[in-house]
């Protein structure tokens, strides 16, 4: 996808191939010459990551589906004949439950990573808008997911965010309806969830599709921020990014396998190993750990209708922070006020997960409060504000230029 | 590699501090840790321990609790209780399993180790009745409904130290729990006080006392002893693949971690080429330096 294509196809079927359908020259320029700046940093391996993690939850979910039976009655028991009957069902559903928590921490580290450098800054505003459509409906698939346990966690979390629609004025009632199939959750619920949580992952997989495609266009962003000058600045993907890549995601693999063999329910709620019984509330209803951040910042806001516009907006702002950002430098190497606000925007992010675990009262309102200003002010105050009065460093000429500048005296 | 390293410790700690605190009711005391034999990365059940557990659960809170994800066939599945098929052929055999004859009609039969095991009582409404308003919870998955919260920072040790047992920590807390209610303390009826209870007030009577249980191997028979046994029962009942699952992490742990190695060198050689420039700047020949 950058310029013609150098692919000389070896076996003559390939070069009959070629001639016909160049998917060879596709795969040889997007995955074995394509140009990546020299100096990328580990934090730009999560892409790789992320493309793995959606692998193996379409993988494990076709399998798991295979013995999954979505009814009211029988859909707890159903997961349970997989944890106990189904040959290494207990490996496919574990891996299937944390690979949902890993995919939405490497996506949340792409994320961060992107905002660091500045990734999403002109020409790469739509490659950044496409990974906020991916944010969402990541953020739906795994919702679903969650609800077709069919523990009491999955029902009353389904009963709590399909009741957000009921906020909206005049037809929110009507919608929730709609949404439930019947006037409560029940079982049409649980059958169009399994429905659109098999659809989702490969409307994801298009999407992804999208990015990279929008990537590959672009080319990648850099810790120094600039753009490739010379050949001096790249190296091929292959083998250069391929084996950066494969080193970090076998170390998340490790990570990922702590969790799925050791630890397998330590993500997980309790609750959710009692079968589901609308008669009977939890004492808490606390969604997944990586939905909490949007959680805390509802429940800070005392009206219901603004607590859910709120939430929307977290998520949509993503959307504008290329415009947002006035800034014309992109690394926060060469930012030095923005780095501080920068950090402070991950400790209010997490910082706000953690309060979404927490009952709604006390300090824990006030605390979230001021996250959830903060979040706001970040995208709406500062980013604006910070690109017209921070003075920034010197840019360096070139990557090369950088990489040569990080090995001075002063050391990496 | 420095950069790997902290990559993965920031990864970590993200995981760590987002997690949820398993929620539950204020005010409730934790339990005692207890040390179980299946806990840790090579963690094991105790096959005595689950078959006096599996007594326990036979005689005392099968009366009550069903525990119907469990066919008797499974009492002989690798990784458990370990009894032999012929002992499971005929311990289901002295349960009576109700079924429909060749005829369509309602009949009794000997059970089989393909069947389940039989609940206390036909249906919801009639454990309720039969209990006071409130049924006995199935005890399938018992060990794993249950927890209590471990509170910032001890749930992100967790992680680390693999502390998986809250729900035996639980229930053995909860069978060794039953005190005196304290003076004023507004006991509803048919309510028991225990301590580690959350609220303290329990439906459920104190279910097992010092030696109610006897055991086929002679093992001590203590109320605290009782109570760890079918502790440990239950979270078979509820995790029966755990041996393996552990057994499985060890190997794939060990794979991961030479593998990730070699890819680590296979990365320094190659981008060699590429940072040949740090010789450089130190003043060195790149072409006389190696990895």
């Amino acid at each position: 996808m950058s310029g013609p294509s150098t692919y000389q196809p070896q076996s003559r079927f390939l070069q009959w191939l070629e001639k016909r359908l160049p998917i060879g020259g596709l795969i040889h320029s997007s995955f074995v010459t394509y140009p990546t700046p020299r100096n990328l940093n580990y934090w730009w391996t999560f892409g790789g990551i992320l493309s793995f993690m959606l692998g193996v939850q379409i993988i494990t979910g076709i399998v798991l589906a295979m013995h999954y039976t979505p009814h009211v009655d029988m859909a707890f028991n159903s997961v349970e004949g997989i944890m106990r009957d189904v040959n290494y069902g207990w490996l496919l559903r574990y891996v299937h439950a944390n690979g949902a928590s890993m995919f939405f921490l490497a996506a949340y580290i792409h994320m961060f990573r992107g905002m660091y450098y500045g990734s999403y800054k002109e020409p790469r505003e739509v490659l950044w808008i496409l990974g906020v459509i991916l944010l969402l409906l990541m953020i739906a698939t795994g919702f679903m997911g969650y609800v077709l346990v069919w523990g009491q966690m999955s029902f009353w979390a389904a009963t709590v965010i399909t009741n957000l629609f009921s906020a909206i004025p005049g037809v929110g009632e009507a919608i929730v309806t709609w949404l439930w199939g019947g006037y409560a959750v029940g079982n049409p619920t649980l059958n169009r969830f399994y429905s659109l949580h098999y659809l989702l992952p490969f409307v994801i997989a298009g999407v992804v599709v999208l990015h990279v495609w929008a990537l590959h266009v672009v080319g990648q962003n850099n810790p120094a921020g600039i753009e490739p000058r010379s050949g001096k600045d790249t190296v091929p993907f292959t083998p250069y990014a391929t084996v950066k890549d494969s080193f970090m995601l076998a170390c998340f693999c490790i990570v990922f396998a702590w969790f799925v063999f050791y630890v397998p329910n330590f993500l997980g709620h309790a609750d959710n190993y009692i079968p589901a019984n609308p008669a009977v509330t939890p004492s808490e209803i606390v969604p997944e750990w990586y939905y909490l951040p949007f959680y805390a910042i509802l429940r800070s806001i005392p009206n219901k209708l603004l607590g859910v516009i709120a939430l929307f907006s977290s998520i949509a702002i993503l959307a504008f922070l290329p415009w947002l950002d006035t800034s014309r430098v992109r690394s926060a190497r060469y930012r030095p006020l923005y780095r501080q606000f920068f950090w402070l925007f991950v400790i209010a992010s997490v910082g706000l997960g953690w309060l979404g675990s927490k009952p709604p009262e006390g300090i824990y309102v006030i605390i979230s409060r001021i996250f959830t200003f903060y979040y706001f002010a970040y995208f709406l105050i500062i980013l604006p504000l910070l690109g017209i009065f921070e003075k920034t460093r010197p840019l360096p000429n070139s990557i090369s230029e950088s990489v040569l500048g990080e090995m001075g005296p002063r050391g990496a | 590699m420095k950069r790997a390293i902290l990559a993965l410790t920031v990864l970590g700690a993200t995981v760590a501090v987002a997690a949820p605190a398993s929620a539950q009711l204020s005010e409730q005391v934790p339990p005692p840790r207890q040390s179980w034999s299946f806990a840790g990365p090579f963690g094991r059940y105790d096959e005595a321990q689950l078959q006096r557990g599996f007594k326990i659960y036979k005689e005392v809170c099968s009366n009550c609790h069903s525990m119907n994800l469990l066919s008797f066939r499974n009492l002989a599945d690798a990784g458990g209780p370990g009894f032999s098929e012929a002992q499971v052929e005929a311990l289901a055999a002295t349960y009576k399993i109700k079924d429909l004859d060749d005829s369509g009609q309602p009949t009794e039969r000997a059970g089989r180790p393909a069947d389940r095991f039989p609940a206390p009582f036909p249906n919801e409404a009639a454990a309720k009745a039969a209990n006071g308003g409130t049924a006995p919870p199935d005890m399938s998955t018992l060990a794993k409904a249950r927890t209590y919260q471990r509170g910032f920072p001890w749930f992100i040790f967790d992680i680390f130290t693999q502390y998986q047992e809250q729900g035996p920590d639980y229930i053995h807390a909860i069978l060794t729990g039953y005190k005196e209610a304290p003076k004023g303390f507004p006991l509803p009826p048919n309510g028991h006080y225990n301590e580690y209870f959350p609220g303290h007030a329990i439906a459920m009577p104190p279910p097992l006392q010092d030696g109610q249980v006897t055991f086929d191997d002679g093992a001590p028979n203590k109320l605290n002893d009782e109570a760890r046994d079918v502790a440990a029962f239950l979270m078979w009942a509820a995790e029966p693949h755990l041996v393996q699952r552990k057994r499985v992490g060890f190997q794939v742990m060990i794979f991961l971690i030479v593998f990730a190695g070699l890819l680590y060198f296979t990365k320094k050689k190659v981008w060699h080429e590429v940072e040949k420039p740090r010789e450089l700047a130190h003043g060195q020949d790149p072409a006389k330096t190696s990895i």
